[in-house]
């Protein structure tokens, strides 16, 4: 059950948007395909609403294969980007269409309309046009108009990608809620990676028309597959093979055989968070996330000479014995040296 | 931009006094001829028989043609922007041909097609009349209104995208009720234009309806036709009436447009 999708292949041109992709969405969950602008993530959803042909895969959608389906027969309620509102109709029409489409009767169509009118909040501007609401409100009228039909899967292309960032946030800890109560199996595609942990249960990375990684975001941050996994879900430090995040990177006024000497450019405060930012000897730039009470302690200025020690590293080329599998490797008491950081001093 | 008040007012003086010159003085000097002697010598030329004659051709034309160029414009528009072909190019082309070439050519194009030793004679040897009758005046006058539909609605439909279509077919809708609930009602002020537009072009049709009707009085002989035809015979006064009567048919499409479109707004 749930939806997957086997061998996807499709190309648009000389450019391959999708390379052989699988994913598995588990029945009830709620999952998003996370990657940046051009990684094949839309093209997928798409592909799954039957909105996009596929040259060849098969997708699959509560066990029925569903790759040669147009998409009214397939089941999927489906919310773009930007609300694809039918502006020539009131936020009830909208909501209604579907509806309309299956021949409801009046007396029906209306006492659903509202009561996802009230789902979404927007029972009081039934009568209005797409045009008189906020960004967000049509978006909430889209999604509305998508469940509507009650559809088998929910399928979302960057829904809150055009709002801004306030509503964003509430809109999304909205859709978690919604999901809850709904299990409806659900799909979002969205290119921040904040948004994504935030809202589902699993994520499958994408990059280049391929899947890098699919688990939950617990799993992605602690144990990425790659490079590109790592940086992508969260910020992080090169150093030489290994890749460090910031909070793992410790502060020390003291050289000893396992830290790196660095030049304090910046110290940038973030609330609660401090950004600190060093150049080291070889010129690499990188930057520590302190709490405010560890910069207090250390009294680190800008221009002074600090040293660097970082206490969780990963490696993902073959190169560093010690972790194959890109497996994060303390850097605490026993064999710090396998790691690969040299002491700069 | 913040234009001085002195070159501001140029500018205006400058654009009305080149549209007052060239379309506001002419036609107010149909009004003033056509009235100077009276609401009677005007009323007769069009209350004729060949001018009532001409009037009801018009209309017949007008009545033909707009919805055949309408039913074509929006489906090659569709055709255009939907569908990517490699084709595209050339049907673009293809319907700007009647912008493009002169009236007079299409009048004697078909003329040749349809005359004596054209492709087309054998059907006039079937009894099927075309030149020097209403068939050909239709020919002609879809002809030379072709484009119009065409190229108002293709930049709506560019611009309306196709999320709303995309929309509609994940909510269960098929092609033609997703075209009549949803594209169709996104594109109606363009293809209104067009309409307009095109009624305006057939109604006023001179030179492809001359040379395929023949102008005969009280038979195949539109307003226009009818308009040069009585100033030919100098009766001016009938002239000046028929015009007026072909500036005020426009005029109605143009208003009835306006009305529909602030109906709608309201």
């Amino acid at each position: 059950m749930g939806i997957s999708v086997e061998g996807a292949n499709k190309r648009f041109g000389d450019f391959q948007a999708l390379n052989d992709v699988a994913i598995e969405v588990p029945d009830g969950s709620l999952t998003a395909l996370l990657g940046p602008s051009g990684s094949g993530k839309s093209t997928l959803l798409r592909a799954i609403a039957g909105l996009e042909d596929l040259d060849s895969g098969q997708v699959t959608i509560n066990g029925e294969d569903a790759t040669r389906k147009p998409p009214q027969q397939r089941g999927v309620g489906f919310v773009f980007q930007h609300y694809a509102a039918f502006k020539h109709m009131t936020v009830y029409d909208n909501v209604a269409f579907g509806l309309k489409i299956r021949k409801w009767k009046k007396p029906e169509t209306s006492k659903r309309v509202h009561e996802l009118l009230q789902l979404v909040q927007l029972d009081g501007l039934a009568g209005r046009f797409p045009s008189q609401l906020s960004g967000g409100q049509r978006q909430r009228m889209a999604l509305a108009r998508a469940l509507a039909v009650e559809p088998q899967v929910l399928l979302l292309d960057e829904p809150f990608g055009a709002l801004d960032a306030k509503v964003r946030k509430d809109l999304r800890t909205w859709l978690r809620r919604l999901h809850d109560e709904m299990h409806v199996t659900t799909i979002f595609v969205t290119h921040d990676q904040e948004e994504a942990m935030d809202v589902a249960d699993q994520l499958v990375v994408m990059n280049e028309g391929q899947v890098e990684q699919t688990g939950s975001a617990d799993e992605l941050y602690e144990h990425p597959a790659n490079e590109f996994v790592m940086s992508f879900v969260g910020e992080v430090n090169r150093l030489g093979d290994d890749f460090v995040r910031p909070h793992d990177m410790e502060i020390v006024l003291d050289a000893d055989d396992r830290t790196q000497e660095g030049l304090v450019q910046r110290i940038v405060t973030l609330g609660f968070e401090v950004r600190v930012e060093l150049v080291l000897s070889d010129g690499t730039e990188v930057w520590a996330q302190l709490t405010r009470a560890e910069l207090q302690r250390l009294e680190l200025r800008e221009g002074q000479i600090a040293y660097l020690r970082p206490i969780q590293a990963k490696s993902f080329n073959g190169s560093s014995p010690s972790n194959p599998d890109g497996a994060s490797t303390p850097l605490g008491s026993q064999d710090g040296g396998d790691a690969g950081l040299p002491a700069a001093v | 931009m913040t234009a001085n008040p002195a070159s501001r007012w140029g500018l205006r003086v400058l654009g009305l006094g080149y549209l007052t010159m060239l379309l506001l003085i002419p036609l107010v000097m149909i009004f003033y001829k056509t009235f100077e002697d009276g609401i009677g010598p005007p009323l007769d030329a069009i209350t004729s028989p060949d001018g009532l004659h001409a009037l009801k051709l018009s209309l017949l034309m007008v009545a033909i043609s707009v919805p055949l160029n309408t039913i074509f414009g929006i489906g090659c528009a569709l055709l255009l922007v939907r569908h990517k072909s490699k084709l595209n190019p050339v049907i673009d082309a293809v319907i700007n041909l009647p912008f493009a070439v002169s009236p007079v050519v299409i009048g004697l194009s078909l003329f040749l097609l349809y005359g004596t030793d054209g492709w087309f004679a054998f059907l006039g040897e079937e009894g099927i009349k075309i030149l020097f009758s209403v068939p050909g005046m239709v020919l002609a006058s879809i002809f030379v209104s072709l484009p119009f539909v065409v190229r108002e609605t293709v930049p709506v439909l560019q611009e309306i995208g196709t999320d709303q279509e995309q929309a509609a077919s994940t909510l269960g809708a098929n092609g033609w009720q997703t075209f009549w609930k949803v594209t169709l009602p996104s594109i109606r002020w363009g293809v209104a234009y067009g309409v307009v537009l095109t009624t305006a072009r057939v109604l006023g049709e001179f030179g492809a309806v001359t040379i395929v009707s023949g102008s005969i009085s009280g038979q195949t002989q539109t307003l226009p036709l009818f308009v040069e035809k009585q100033y030919q015979n100098f009766n001016q006064t009938g002239a000046y009436g028929a015009s007026l009567v072909l500036a005020l048919l426009a005029l109605v499409t143009l208003l009835a447009m306006n009305l529909l479109k602030r109906k709608e707004d309201a």
